[in-house]
């Protein structure tokens, strides 16, 4: 059926092309259209011509000429990507980002020898559709705590750090153009500043391409990263500054202090805008419970928003979107539910991983495309001075640094941040957009940051992982955060604050406790929803580590088979409480009550022993009762062992439930409470058969032990059979007042008879030898 | 007191400064908080301490203040608490939270770690017995989450008894069900507590130049 409708769709392509073949072969025009509008000319000059058949299959690619070269690149950018991987020793040694440039240069080349103009990548494009991800995921993502901590460091190294290396370059361009020997005689002081300020940026998506293949430590790696996050606002400054400059053609001093102004207005203003929009989001996340598809789509355009909008005043956008993130991303995880979470960070990988391949291939189209100027003597300066400047600036920042940290930047830190320090296509595209009028070296200067581009991120790239192996750099711990970390840590950050509060001094922890405080009782009730507002960070952390373990528990096949994270081989019986087991609060039985009980059993099981003698003396040496006791035991055991196993399983998934739930879960809990239990037990025990309990199976004994526990263990609901026969020797215990025989009472039968223990002074026979 | 101190205040301080490691400055200021705190007297007791303001919102107040009574923070040996303390002894509570200096060996780093953990222990371990049982345990997580109210009780229990677990499975391994882990002794404690940085991290700045006594040489 298939087969045939396929040769009848196949006939008729065949036949409708056969018109068309004789149309003009070139693919790039519309060829369809054209033969159409023929036509109809045809047509209207009477009929001359025969009238051709309806065009059943026609071309025209103009129409989807954008949109098809677009995904063709995406296409091919994540083919590459696809292509890297399958060839692990390749990737091992070149970092993804030279082999994307090599990719670029080729397909460049290729395109060139067609004899069509490449692409280049242009402003517009990059600082619009291919940064704003990139940027969006790192902000998203960013590790709060170590930004926060690091802080004062990463300052220092963006703004300090950048003006340093901005001055430094551009400056001793200058000299270097006003030497003689040189055609440069033409570069202003103004242009070279501009280039230098445009040059010493550290850039965020070259660090982040090299440094996450690296797996560093935290601290350099957020130390480096920061640093390339904050000084685009330096940057953004500088930058139209000097353009500023170059137009009006002369500088006073009010404009030098303008210009401070405005690099505090941009990088505060941006920030403002990014916390502006990341409360909106947070706000709107709030009431999405019902619509829990679009959940994702408001983080992204929020976002997106947030970068656009302080682009309009020319604020910095890269500061927005990293403040829009941090600050909508507490709130808005607190909210959505755990597929949209999923969702968004699938999506803002995805987007950044292929912006960050399609930008890397575009710079090695743009090399081959551009237009070109090389100037040996002005290249080679820009690459010698921009590595003498990093090296310089890192080494001074750190003398200075360390005096103020606790933990001090090592020779190897600063090696690894100096090296660190990779360009990019931010300066690139920010080269691009001059214009040529104003700057007429400007092609110079494209060719002298695409070659510095180049050296950092082939040469320094490549080798920054051998380096940092053979200098033996910390790397980074690939540990899972424990539970008894994440208390010590709050732990450590209450009790710092306390000692701070007692020492009199209002220090950093004071000042973060505070920020806390008011974070918990204002902002979180206006912008997280329900209940969860006020769960505190550690149950969070909990609850998170709970439902990961059953989503592993579930994804293993589950059953009784435990996932590896947690820790299976210690099970709660294990975890036994110091405290002897007669400060169990159990009901108290008067004396006699006691006594009574005893004797009644005591009499019921002599009676049976006597039964059981009276029946095998003389036809078997074994005692049959005794051998279907074993058998009921082993049977018991086993039993039990599953119980165990399924009640570990419910002390690890139990979510304890939310308050609404709590009437029903203190019910659940009060049914199965030992406690409730007791008194009941008491009345029932001289009817209860012996065999549940022998001393050759400790084991039953002990669980029964673990979950009778001051009656606050909910889970011990399977074991109220054993609970009963607990009462009374617990009672012997307390009488015996023996805290410290705790192995002993486990031994001790359940049955009120006394056990073999010699202390008891009521001691008669043992029941069971 | 200003920056004249009398002779015997110096060679005290001195003595001071060699056995905790703050430096002369930092001890005349605490030395100034103390007398604040203590109301002039030579001694400070539990009541001075809980007077202090801040520290009212802190949920595991009672076990700091308690830390400061106790003895065993003192001195190596010490055993049980004591009702009121004198400058020394707040001082070598103190000496606790100094940041170490940056060129140490690794064998005082390491000394510097355990005794930090040290203080963190005896803080947990309120018996005194050498280890954590689950019921202290579950105390302090209790405490931490002081300020939740019910939901809080109901998760402490959770949350103490997954985090001895923790413990038991990293430091002892398998267990076979008849064994049983007492509690988390010290070396346990060190073990689990190997990822966070403690000698870094449990630390607060003191200051080395008191600010008031600029204002009160002003005034007088």
């Amino acid at each position: 059926m298939e087969l045939k409708m396929f040769i009848l769709v196949l006939g008729l392509l065949v036949g409708s092309l056969m018109p068309l073949g004789g149309a003009s072969g070139s693919p790039g025009s519309g060829t369809g259209q054209d033969e159409c509008k023929k036509n109809n000319g045809d047509e209207k000059n009477g009929n001359k011509t025969t009238k051709k058949s309806f065009p059943v299959l026609s071309l025209n690619y103009e129409n989807v000429r954008l949109p098809f070269e677009i995904s063709l690149w995406v296409l091919l950018a994540s083919l590459m990507k696809l292509g890297f991987h399958l060839m692990p020793r390749l990737s091992s040694i070149v970092p993804e980002s030279c082999l994307l440039i090599v990719v670029g240069l080729l397909v460049g080349g290729l395109i060139k020898l067609v004899g069509k103009a490449p692409p280049v990548l242009e402003s517009n494009i990059f600082f619009f559709y291919l940064l704003p991800p990139i940027i969006l995921d790192a902000g998203y993502f960013l590790p709060i705590r170590q930004f926060t901590e690091n802080l004062g460091t990463i300052l220092m190294f963006a703004v300090v750090g950048t003006l340093w290396n901005a001055f430094f370059v551009g400056g001793l361009l200058y000299g270097v153009c006003q030497l003689e020997g040189t055609n440069l005689a033409g570069v202003n002081l103004l242009s070279c500043l501009l280039f230098g300020s445009v040059i010493s940026a550290v850039d965020p998506v070259a660090v982040l391409a090299v440094f996450e293949e690296i797996h560093i430590n935290e601290l350099l790696h957020i130390l480096v990263f920061g640093e390339s996050l904050l000084n685009d606002a330096v940057t953004v400054v500088l930058y139209h500054l000097f353009e500023e400059f170059t137009n009006a053609g002369t500088i006073t001093v009010t404009d030098g202090f303008l210009g401070i102004v405005c690099f505090l207005v941009v990088s505060l203003g941006g920030i403002v805008v990014g916390a502006i929009y990341g409360i909106l989001a947070a706000f709107t996340s709030r009431f999405t419970s019902h619509t829990r598809v679009i959940e994702p789509l408001f983080i992204f355009v929020y976002s997106y928003m947030a970068y656009l909008s302080a682009e309009v005043f020319h604020l910095s956008g890269i500061m927005a979107l990293i403040a829009c993130g941090a600050v909508m991303r507490p709130y808005v995880e607190a909210n959505i539910s755990h597929k949209s979470h999923t969702t968004i960070k699938y999506f803002l990988k995805m987007w950044s991983s292929v912006s960050d391949t399609l930008i890397f291939i575009f710079l090695g189209v743009s090399t081959v495309a551009g237009p070109h100027e090389w100037n040996w003597i002005f290249v080679v300066a820009t690459l010698v001075f921009c590595l003498v400047a990093r090296v310089l600036g890192v080494i001074g920042l750190t003398f200075v640094i360390n005096k103020f940290r606790i933990v001090k930047l090592t020779s190897k830190d600063q090696f690894i941040i100096a090296y660190g320090g990779l360009r990019g296509a931010i300066a690139f595209s920010l080269v691009y957009l001059l214009n040529p009028k104003h700057f007429p070296m400007r092609n110079m200067f494209l060719t002298a940051i695409i070659t510095v581009i180049f050296f950092t991120v082939f040469v320094q790239g490549m080798t920054i992982r051998p380096l940092v192996d053979l200098l033996a750099v910390k790397k980074k711990q690939e540990t899972k955060r424990s539970i008894n970390e994440e208390i010590h840590t709050q732990f450590l950050d209450h009790l710092l604050t306390g000692i701070e509060d007692i020492c009199g001094h209002y220090g950093h922890h004071h000042w973060k406790d505070k920020l806390n405080r008011f974070n918990k009782k204002y902002v979180k009730k206006c912008l997280i929803a329900g209940e969860r507002s006020k769960e505190p960070q550690l149950i969070a952390f909990y609850h998170k580590m709970e439902m990961k373990q059953a989503i592993e528990l579930v994804e293993s096949g589950g059953g009784s088979k435990l996932p590896s994270a947690m820790p299976s081989t210690v099970s709660m019986q294990n975890i036994q409480p110091k405290k002897p087991p007669q400060d169990r609060a159990l009901p108290q039985l008067s004396k006699a009550r006691e006594e009574e009980i005893r004797k009644i059993l005591r009499t019921n099981l002599q009676r049976t022993r006597q039964r059981l003698r009276s029946y095998n003396r003389h036809t078997l040496i074994a005692d049959p009762f005794e051998d279907g006791l074993d058998e009921i035991l082993i049977k018991r055991k086993k039993m039990k062992e599953l119980e165990k196993k399924i009640s570990q399983m419910n002390n690890y998934l139990t979510v304890p439930a939310p308050p609404a739930d709590s009437p029903s879960v203190a019910r659940a809990r009060l049914a199965s409470d030992p406690q409730a239990w007791g008194l009941k037990s008491v009345t029932e025990i001289p009817t209860i058969k012996v065999e549940l309990v022998s001393p050759q199976n400790p084991e039953s004994v002990k669980v029964v032990d673990e979950f009778s526990k001051k009656g606050s263990q909910p889970k011990g609901s399977e074991e109220e059979g054993g609970l009963t026969m607990r009462v009374p020797s617990s009672e012997k215990q307390r009488k015996d007042k023996t805290p410290d025989e705790e192995p002993q009472p486990r031994f001790m039968r359940c049955l009120s008879d006394p056990g073999p223990a010699a202390e008891d002074e009521d001691e008669d026979e043992p029941f069971l030898p | 007191m200003g920056s004249f101190q009398s002779l015997p205040d110096d060679h005290q301080y001195r003595t001071l400064s060699l056995k905790t490691g703050f430096s002369l400055e930092q001890i005349a200021i605490l030395h100034n908080r103390f007398k604040q705190l203590s109301q002039n007297e030579e001694t400070l007791r539990r009541d001075d301490l809980k007077t202090i303001q801040d520290l009212e919102s802190n949920p595991i107040r009672y076990q700091i203040i308690e830390a400061f009574f106790d003895r065993r923070n003192f001195q190596k040996d010490g055993v049980g608490s004591v009702e009121e303390i004198g400058f020394e002894e707040f001082l070598t509570v103190m000496s606790y939270f100094r940041a170490p200096a940056h060129h140490i060996t690794e064998e005082q780093r390491e000394e510097i770690r355990r005794a930090k953990l040290r203080f963190l222990f005896n803080m947990h371990d309120t018996d005194n017995d050498g280890t954590i049982t689950l019921e202290e345990y579950r105390h302090v997580v209790e405490e931490l989450l002081s300020r939740s109210g019910a939901l809080g009780r109901e998760t402490a229990k959770g949350i103490a008894d997954a985090a001895m677990l923790e413990v038991a499975s990293i430091s002892v391994g398998p267990m076979a069900p008849d064994e049983f882990y007492e509690g988390i002794t010290f070396e346990h404690f060190l073990k689990i507590l190997k990822g966070i940085e403690i000698e870094t991290r449990m630390h607060i700045r003191f200051l080395n130049m008191d600010t008031a006594v600029f204002c009160k040489q002003h005034s007088v």
